[in-house]
């Protein structure tokens, strides 16, 4: 339907255009009509963001999850040099589309009321950052994708350092120069692999389809890219030991930034180890997948044992996200079905649920400015609906069964155990320490007595958060009993994308 | 004879006119810098497009001493454009500080002479007297503020260095020739690669050194930040540009010219260089207050950059280096005109506290600021992005990839305090508000603001100017 259309373009670059578009009206406007539009501009992004909602699921139902191999490719010549403007779509890249484009109206429903100063500009970085997301999942370029990658880290600078809380300017050092220092590593090993084409296949290319099926790169040196690659993988998703920016970041963040962190920048790591390690690097990464195995398990295990010490409760669910994210470095360097559907479906709920998570912590630090667990206790008897929600996410956060969180993490254990039953031993051990924390929270916040008499007057959720949370509510439960949704567009890349690696590492004596 | 004028055009055209206004002022009866001023900038636009116009002619003039080829078109191109830019910058400047003089232009003018005799350089007199010309023009500019002690220091420790660093070159020049026999670049060429003898080694050694002390690389840097923040912003702007550039290309002939037959000799000193200006640069920029100073190890850590382009003497090392160069020189010039809007009611200032709460006081300011901090720091889509990369795929192609890494982890520690600046203009509360900037200084600002907002990257720009920038690279093959 769409052969003759740039519809990636068009997705990737309506935010883009509708960030420019606001900043125009900003230059052309008086002071007066400038008061008005910075009421007005959610709006506009609102109404943006939905379009590319509705084109990303038009593109969805379009996309034919038969076929392996990329699909609504474009190609337009670029920097030359074999680096050309390339984008498309697989069953695994499209579902994240679909996630950053059904995230960033909710994120930015969400800031209308909770964000006071300097709206316009909020709004411009919040759609920039938009189309930075949605390029980095569809790009088949490697230095379109380190582009996009990369230029996450400036809006996201920007909406942490200037609407986060008190400290800030901190946080949003860390965030910026952790992530940049992972990131060089990665351009390094890439400029390499740029430079490594040219002798290897005659002509020098980035373009990830050829690097990915022509490209085989000898073993000792894969590792080292490996280590590369990782470096910048693993600080974005966050692994132990390396994920001390996040709670960090998450902390002062606006609630829509904790959201975008955790629904989707995470997710960029754990994009980048199944786009581009598994199959650039396969011999390496089965070498180096004990490494990742035993990360991961202290990841869950340490994170859920650090959660349930928290007393912010941004930071514990902060923590909560490392560990999660655990499971996706767990079941992706499995190498077998079940791992990697679980892995990529851990990160679809995950991105759900702890925005969700997010919004909710957002709705109460919205009526009281503090997120210290101990302020809060007995919201129930104030606030039913809210508590409702917070019940619902609290419980896929777990990974109850009947919401998606269960599927996740139980994918993801069966493939780990396939390779080693001790590490899906250490990681069940880490869903018991969440229920720990993640129950401790709840009864902290929601349960026990009400001690702080500031929470006599405060107001059960309204319409506008309602709207917000019942989408997430909606599919945590959807996902959590009809997988297949998920799973049947990503399975066929997911096959194909084990072939290769098999054959790959066969190949190499393996 | 008329080919040479042909292919001399551009010198000639400046040559011209800087002694016609030259003479013009001297003998006018009022100040009649404004004049001066506006018309010198047609010269340099002039100049920097005539060879283009001309059919970019090639060959060598007055018997092999000077070469035309693409690449100095390519660097008659940018120097005169950015020269232009910097000069229409200093306007409003001197006019505040009633230090409008007209010889102001004229030395722009003769300085940018002798730069565009340095890129045109074929023997070892013509670089020489490129070099003196222009750096005799500088010396006079650092101080140009004469009542001022700082400008007077500046001049003054400018000079005494700079005499030191001609020594050099010049005592590496008669030990070439003492050993190779020859002043021309293509025949010392010829000598070298037959077999170098550790004479004409020393002698190179020197003359990159005395270059170096140009390019303010280190360690040969320690005049840079105390002549950038003692020189008026004006010509602070114009040092940080064009005359680095102008150095590059030259250290670029060089290189792959007479000493392309010891690559493996120079590449250490360029090594050398290229890693300790990155890490002093990067360094010592973190603890500066002076938004001047900061500039000044900016730019030291940035030719060390450039360095890693040219360390792998290659023909993409040296189309790396133009690039990085030239989207160097256009964040400099337009940084430039952002720190020259620095001015309240008492006059400049200087410090970067100064800028605290610009995005609430002067937005487009702010935006454009930010996106400069961005782009130098090297995070794409901006174009300083594409400028590293290009730099540093070179080095990799030579097998140098620990250099890069050490690269891309100075760019790192670089980042923090580019971003400390940008801390400042969007997170701290303002201490006092900017006047109003004259119309030449925000158009300037924003468009080297533009031009390194990914405009250029779009497929239509980036195509012909890459070709452009190849063959110019090419030419010195």
């Amino acid at each position: 339907m769409f052969e003759n259309y740039p519809i990636l373009s068009l997705i990737t670059f309506i935010p883009l255009a509708g960030a420019l578009l606001l900043i125009f009206m900003a230059r052309v406007s008086s002071v007066e009509a400038q008061e008005q539009l910075s009421q007005n501009a959610p709006r506009v992004a609102l109404v943006i963001s939905c379009a590319v909602f509705f084109l990303a699921m038009v593109l969805t139902f379009d996309f034919d999850s038969t076929k392996p191999g990329f699909q609504f490719v474009e190609t337009t010549k670029w920097l030359g040099g074999g680096i050309d403007f390339r984008l498309g779509v697989d069953g695994i890249s499209i579902l994240f589309v679909l996630l950053t484009t059904f995230l960033t109206p909710l994120c930015i429903l969400a800031s209308e009321k909770s964000i006071v100063s300097r709206k316009l500009e909020y709004m411009v970085a919040f759609l920039i950052l938009e189309t930075l997301m949605i390029g980095t999942f569809v790009s088949l370029d490697l230095i379109l994708f380190y582009l996009f990658f990369e230029a996450v880290l400036i809006p996201m600078f920007i909406i942490i350092g200037v609407w986060g809380g008190k400290n800030r300017v901190y946080a949003s050092y860390k965030f910026f120069l952790y992530t940049l220092l992972g990131s060089v590593l990665m351009l390094a090993a890439i400029m390499w692999i740029y430079s490594y084409s040219s002798v290897s296949l005659g002509a020098a290319s980035t373009n990830i389809e050829v690097l990915i099926n022509e490209l085989s790169i000898p073993k000792q040196t894969q590792k080292w890219l490996w280590l590369a690659f990782f470096a910048s993988f693993a600080v974005k998703m966050p692994m132990w030991p390396v994920h001390t920016w996040l709670p960090d970041a998450h902390v002062e963040a606006p609630t829509a930034g904790s959201v975008i962190l955790a629904g989707i920048l995470l997710k960029l790591g754990g994009y980048g180890f199944l786009r581009f390690s598994l199959t650039l690097f396969p011999n390496a990464s089965l070498e180096l997948a004990p490494l990742i195995f035993w990360m991961s398990v202290i990841a869950i295990i340490y994170t859920s044992l650090i959660a349930y010490r928290q007393n912010d409760i941004k930071k514990l669910i902060a923590y909560s996200s490392v560990a999660h994210m655990g499971f996706v470095t767990m079941g992706i360097f499995t190498f077998n079905i079940q791992g990697l559907q679980g892995g990529i479906y851990q990160m679809l709920s995950h991105g759900i649920i702890s925005g969700a998570l997010f919004f909710c912590v957002g709705v109460i630090y919205d009526r009281m400015h503090t997120r210290e667990i101990s302020n809060y206790g007995g919201l129930v008897k104030r606030m039913p609906i809210y508590a409702a929600f917070f019940m619902l996410f609290t419980m896929a956060n777990i990974g109850l069964p009947g919401t998606s969180g269960f599927v996740g993490e139980m994918l993801t254990m069966i493939g780990a155990y396939q390779v080693s039953p001790w590490i899906a031993l250490g990681a069940a051990m880490g869903m018991i320490f969440s229920a720990v924390y993640a129950l401790h929270l709840y009864r902290e916040v929601i349960f026990g007595e009400q001690k702080n008499p500031d929470l006599d007057d405060i107001k059960d959720i309204n319409i506008r958060e309602l709207i917000v949370l019942t989408p997430l509510a909606f599919l945590t439960i959807l996902f959590g009993v009809y997988p297949s949704l998920i799973t049947d567009i990503t399975s066929v890349s997911v096959e194909n994308l084990i072939i290769n690696f098999n054959a790959a590492t066969a190949l190499n004596g393996n | 004879m008329f080919n040479t004028i042909t292919l001399f055009a551009p010198q000639l055209v400046l040559a011209f006119f800087a002694s016609q206004l030259l003479s013009t002022g001297a003998f006018a009866k009022k100040n009649i810098s404004i004049g001066v001023r506006n018309f010198s900038i047609f010269v340099l636009l002039g100049y920097s497009l005539i060879g283009f116009v001309l059919g970019q002619p090639t060959g060598t003039a007055f018997k092999g001493a000077l070469i035309i080829d693409n690449f100095s078109h390519y660097m008659n191109l940018i120097i005169g454009l950015s020269a232009a830019a910097a000069l229409a910058l200093s306007k409003s400047f001197f006019q505040i500080e009633k230090l409008d003089r007209f010889e102001f232009s004229i030395l722009v003018l003769y300085c940018t002479l002798g730069m565009s005799i340095m890129v045109s350089a074929n023997t070892l007199l013509a670089l020489y007297i490129g070099i003196e010309m222009q750096s005799l023009a500088l010396y006079v500019m650092a101080a140009f503020n004469r009542d001022s002690l700082r400008s007077s220091e500046a001049g003054l420790k400018y000079f005494v260095l700079g005499a030191l660093s001609s020594g050099l070159l010049l005592y590496g020049a008669s030990l070439i020739y003492g050993f190779t026999g020859s002043i021309e670049f293509t025949q010392i060429s010829e000598v070298v690669s037959s077999g170098a003898s550790p004479g004409v080694i020393a002698g190179m050694v020197f003359l990159l050194c005395g270059l170096a002390f140009k390019i303010s690389a280190a360690p040969f840097h320690m005049w840079t930040p105390d002549v950038y923040e003692g020189a008026p912003t004006p010509v602070t702007a114009f040092f940080a540009s064009v005359p680095k550039f102008a150095a590059m290309a030259l250290i670029a002939r060089l290189l792959v010219g007479p000493f392309e037959g010891i690559v493996s000799q120079w590449q250490q000193v360029i090594v050398i260089f290229s890693v300790l200006s990155m890490f002093i640069g990067a360094i010592g920029a973190l603890v500066q207050v002076n938004i001047k100073r900061l500039m000044a190890y900016s730019s030291i850590a940035n030719m060390g950059f450039a360095l890693v382009a040219l360390s792998a003497g290659t023909e993409t090392g040296v189309k790396g280096m133009l690039i990085f160069m030239s989207i160097y020189v256009v964040s400099v010039i337009g940084i430039f005109a952002c720190i020259l809007q620095m001015r309240i009611r008492d006059g400049m200032v200087e410090n970067i506290n100064d800028l605290a709460g610009l995005s609430r006081t002067n937005r487009s300011l702010a935006v454009v600021l930010t996106i400069f901090m961005f782009s130098i720091m090297g995070i794409p889509p901006l174009l300083g992005f594409f400028g590293k990369f290009f730099a540093f795929i070179p080095a990799i192609d030579a097998g140098m990839v620990w250099l890069v890494v050490l690269a891309l982890i100075a760019s790192v520690i670089g980042a923090f305090y580019y971003l400390r600046l940008v801390k400042i203009i969007w997170g701290d509360e303002s201490e006092h508000d900017f006047v109003e900037a004259p119309k030449t200084l925000r158009g300037i600002a924003l468009i080297s603001s533009l031009l390194v907002f990914p405009v250029l990257i779009l497929p239509l720009v980036s195509i012909p100017t890459q070709s452009l920038i190849s063959r110019a690279a090419s030419s010195l093959f």
